[in-house]
């Protein structure tokens, strides 16, 4: 059993596993179920000043008779008064004194909004702050959330704001609806944030319905743009934290949040940078109780690597994420077709022949037997007929000796070095 | 069939027709999608190359999981004129399923079920799937509205010809309307597929029997081209005592008598003797299962191993608690005073060398003459040909199979084409349905080279 605790900037929890800031969060009796299921922390839905929720609020993506690969929503933050909501907090934090009971807070960006808000929600024991510079929608038409979030300046200003009253760590949490998103994490370290959390959802419209014609979701026949999340966000999430965590610049913790739906999803966000894992979609799609898996898979996953504790295995990626320009030109693999696995759906072939570099023949044997085979000469290592290929060991990329590695930057630089 | 899909298996005795519906259950919408998604989309299907009338069937599914039903089912019909009753009736294991890549990686898909499941759709919404071709002024008889005769005349009239079927019986469709057991084909399904071909403007002239009612010359010279699509004759005698005896049935014939209500109830409680170990014999066995009877053998002179009916109906057939006698051969029917059936003498078989077709032979054993009750014999053994129509149309043929070219379908006759069960037997072709619709399409492409001659094939 590896140890799975975590101190997060300074905030302890006995597993990595936290409930985002989302409707999971909601109320007191909700985290408290969440706590029993076994998760480590939970970010208290936003507490601002109360807000009008519209009905007709969630939408989904299906993708191929799958529910729910991606998860799209325009609800605001916490509709309940804030004495209620730190009532609850409180009583929560009593009942659970070793969880991580974060609030998530939004208010109009001035000063004294910041201050007066940190205080009364310390005053009911959380053991952090998440502030939210990331809503989309609605929150962001009143120039808070990702209005906020998408000025750096903002995003400095605020964080020192909130730090100035703060006695707990302050994580700042990141709008992905932005070009750079290490732009607003430099400016959340120069504000002093104890960390930062990634991402927020992106801008989304779900969908359009094919009879009615009216937007997904509609409200009385109209539609605004939404916040997308779920399994279909994560390459964008893990993007975004890799980013941060290999900028050194951007020297404090991450926790990482977009589409985590199971524990390989939150051994890869570790891996490459996150200290702490947040998720919603998947617990709304079904229930509190995958964190039972979620916290069994990785301690089998950590004992099988040998690591006695999640800690080790933070950022162990980080370091082999880089710019194109450090890739090595002269690395070379090509797709090998193990006959005895394959079951000979073509699919590899047609995907290379339509569209990308013909070089999968379907060919026939002298027994009349059809097979595949790469004319690895021809073959450039894309990967996409191993993409492609429904059956696991099928295709292996196999790497070929190629001569001395040699990046873009390297080459570039030998170029310009004047001959001898 | 997929056995573990059909969950009311029980035999009722009070209401039989209950017994005669359709067995299988429709997939569900939800289980219509999940399986469509499973389909892989294979490129170059083996699935396609194992579909006699080669069914893009990658793309039927495809249509399926995206939601364009109507798509779907003219996927399916555009290949094969009786897609809805092939669906229901294929071997599937023997053809797509068994050729479908998922079978050596998980299972493969249900297709059978999954057309089934487009056809449905169009015959729920009464789709009007095709239309027929700009008029190209010749004319076309087809004698026979089974399946090869229908999608003959499909296709036929989608490439502009003026087709008149000629059939027998009071409704077409031939054995998908009259012969196969309703438990899995109900007639209504035969019934609009025949609907979709007469929608084309092809004439249906039932009741009508060429060689009584209007004789082959008279079609010969009326018609530019004519398509022999007569299929094959009734059960021949056993040529073994008693066979007239009041109780002795024709399956053919039996099965049909199954195919619209109201059932025949003196079965019930009553045993059951088969004689004949193929498909047809199956589906008079299990038709009498579920017409009541108490008891159904099934006797076959060879063993299980030489059986012609295909690996799941005869898995079907235990199933239904049908019991297999083995190398048994009958000699003769005893009957009682007045005339009934009461048994069947037997003699026990054991098998000898191989003969002509390579199974081995059975001998009679000595002195191993036994008699089984029985209150009905069902004769199994094959289908007659229709030797003296085929003569009257002056057409070569060995022992009823009419011989064609197989590039053309022409027979010795040029302006004489035939197609389905015909031509089936002495090494030509299959007695499958699919296959019928298949050959049936094949004359009309080649009627339409021949009598119209342009190069490609368009249809609307």
């Amino acid at each position: 059993m590896a140890d799975l605790r975590v101190n997060f900037a300074g905030i302890k929890a006995p597993n990595p596993f936290w409930l985002a800031s989302a409707p999971p969060t909601n109320s007191g009796y909700q985290v408290q179920r969440a706590f029993e299921a076994g998760w480590g922390g939970a970010v208290w839905k936003t507490l601002g000043d109360p807000v009008i929720n519209t009905s007709s609020r969630f939408a989904a993506m299906h993708f191929n008779g799958q529910r729910v690969a991606g998860f799209n929503n325009i609800e605001l933050i916490t509709d309940r008064p804030l004495e209620v909501n730190l009532k609850e907090i409180y009583e929560t934090k009593k009942r659970f004194p070793n969880h991580a009971v974060i609030a998530s807070l939004m208010v109009e960006p001035k000063q004294e909004k910041w201050h007066e808000i940190v205080k009364k929600v310390e005053a009911a024991g959380v053991d952090g702050l998440e502030l939210n510079f990331g809503c989309p929608h609605g929150m962001a038409e009143r120039g808070m959330g990702a209005a906020s979030g998408q000025v750096p300046e903002l995003v400095e200003k605020q964080t020192r704001w909130a730090k100035e009253a703060a006695n707990t760590p302050v994580i700042v949490k990141l709008t992905p609806n932005i070009t750079d998103i290490t732009a607003t994490a430099w400016a959340a370290v120069q504000g002093g944030a104890d960390a930062i959390s990634m991402i927020n959802t992106i801008n989304s419209l779900a969908g359009v319905d094919l009879d009615s014609w009216n937007t997904v979701p509609h409200v009385a026949g109209k539609g605004a743009h939404g916040g997308y999340c779920g399994p279909a966000v994560k390459p964008i999430a893990l993007n975004m934290v890799a980013e941060c965590a290999r900028n050194p610049e951007i020297n404090i913790p991450i926790s990482g949040i977009g589409g985590i739906s199971n524990w390989k999803d939150a051994a890869e966000f570790i891996l490459m940078g996150a200290g702490s894992v947040q998720v919603c979609t998947a617990a709304m799609h079904h229930g509190f109780s995958i964190v039972e898996d979620m916290i069994d898979g990785l301690n089998n996953y950590l004992d099988d690597k040998q690591l006695a504790s999640v800690k080790e295995l933070i950022g162990r990626t980080v370091p082999r994420y880089s710019d194109w320009g450090n890739l090595d030109l002269n690395y070379k693999i090509v797709a090998d077709i193990n006959t005895d696995t394959c079951i000979n759906c073509n699919k590899c072939h047609i995907a290379c022949e339509d569209t990308a570099h013909q070089c999968i023949d379907m060919l026939t044997s002298p027994d009349g037997n059809k097979y595949l085979q790469v004319r690895t000469e021809d073959c450039v290592g894309c990967n996409l007929c191993s993409i492609v290929c429904p059956v696991d060991g099928a295709i292996d990329m196999i790497e070929i000796p190629n001569g001395p590695p040699m990046t873009w930057n390297e080459r570039q630089a030998a170029i310009k070095q004047p001959i001898a | 069939m997929h056995m573990n899909r059909m969950k009311d298996r029980s035999v009722s005795l009070t209401d039989l027709t209950k017994n005669f519906l359709e067995m299988e259950p429709d997939l569900t919408a939800k289980e219509a999608m999940d399986e469509a998604n499973r389909c892989l989309y294979c490129y170059d299907a083996p699935c396609i190359t194992a579909c006699p009338t080669s069914i893009n069937i990658p793309s039927f599914i495809k249509k399926i999981a995206s939601g364009n039903l109507k798509g779907s089912a003219k996927v399916i019909m555009d290949a094969n004129p009786v897609g809805a009753s092939c669906a229901r009736v294929c071997p599937t294991e023997e053809l797509c399923e068994g050729a479908c890549v998922l079978n050596d990686a998980s299972q493969p898909i249900m297709i059978g079920n999954l057309q089934r499941h487009a056809a449905n759709w169009a015959i729920h919404n009464n789709a009007q799937l095709f239309k027929a071709g700009a008029r190209n002024g010749k004319s076309v008889a087809i004698i026979g509205g089974g399946p090869a005769g229908l999608s003959s005349a499909r296709e036929l009239a989608r490439l502009g010809f003026d087709v008149t079927i000629f059939e027998a019986k009071d409704k077409a469709g031939g054995l998908d309307t009259h012969g196969i057991v309703s438990f899995r084909l109900p007639q209504r399904v035969s019934m609009w597929e025949v609907e979709q071909v007469e929608s084309l403007g092809v004439m249906i002239r039932t009741n009508t029997i060429v060689g009584r009612d209007i004789g082959p010359e008279e079609i010969l010279t009326a018609y530019d081209a004519v398509v022999l699509a007569i299929g094959m004759a009734s059960v021949p005698p056993l040529g073994i005592e008693g066979e007239t005896a009041r109780g002795v049935y024709d399956a053919i014939e039996f099965v049909e008598s199954t195919k619209t209500p109201p059932m025949d109830t003196h079965l019930t409680g009553k045993k059951v003797v088969v004689i004949g170990a193929g498909n047809t014999a199956i589906d008079a066995a299990t038709c009498s299962v579920r017409l009541g009877a108490a008891d159904v053998k099934m006797l076959y002179r060879r063993t299980e191993a030489e059986m012609t009916a295909y690996e799941f109906e005869y898995e079907f057939a235990k199933q239904e608690g049908v019991e297999f006698r083995w190398l048994t051969q009958p000699i003769g029917i005893i009957q009682d005073e007045e005339g009934a059936v009461k048994g069947v003498k037997c003699l026990q078989m054991e098998l000898g060398a191989a003969d002509e077709s390579g199974r081995r032979r059975p001998i009679p054993v000595e002195g191993s003459e036994f008699t089984i009750e029985a209150d009905a014999v069902i004769r199994a053994i094959g289908q007659a040909r229709y030797v003296k129509l085929i003569e009257a149309f002056g057409l070569t043929h060995k022992w009823g199979t009419v011989k064609v070219d197989l590039n053309t379908y022409q027979t010795s006759n040029a302006k004489v084409y035939a197609a389905g069960d015909v031509i089936f037997g002495d090494g030509q072709g299959d007695a499958m349905v699919v296959t019928a619709a298949e050959q049936g399409k094949q004359t009309a492409y080649s009627i339409y080279k021949q009598l119209v001659g342009l190069g490609m094939v368009q249809t609307s």
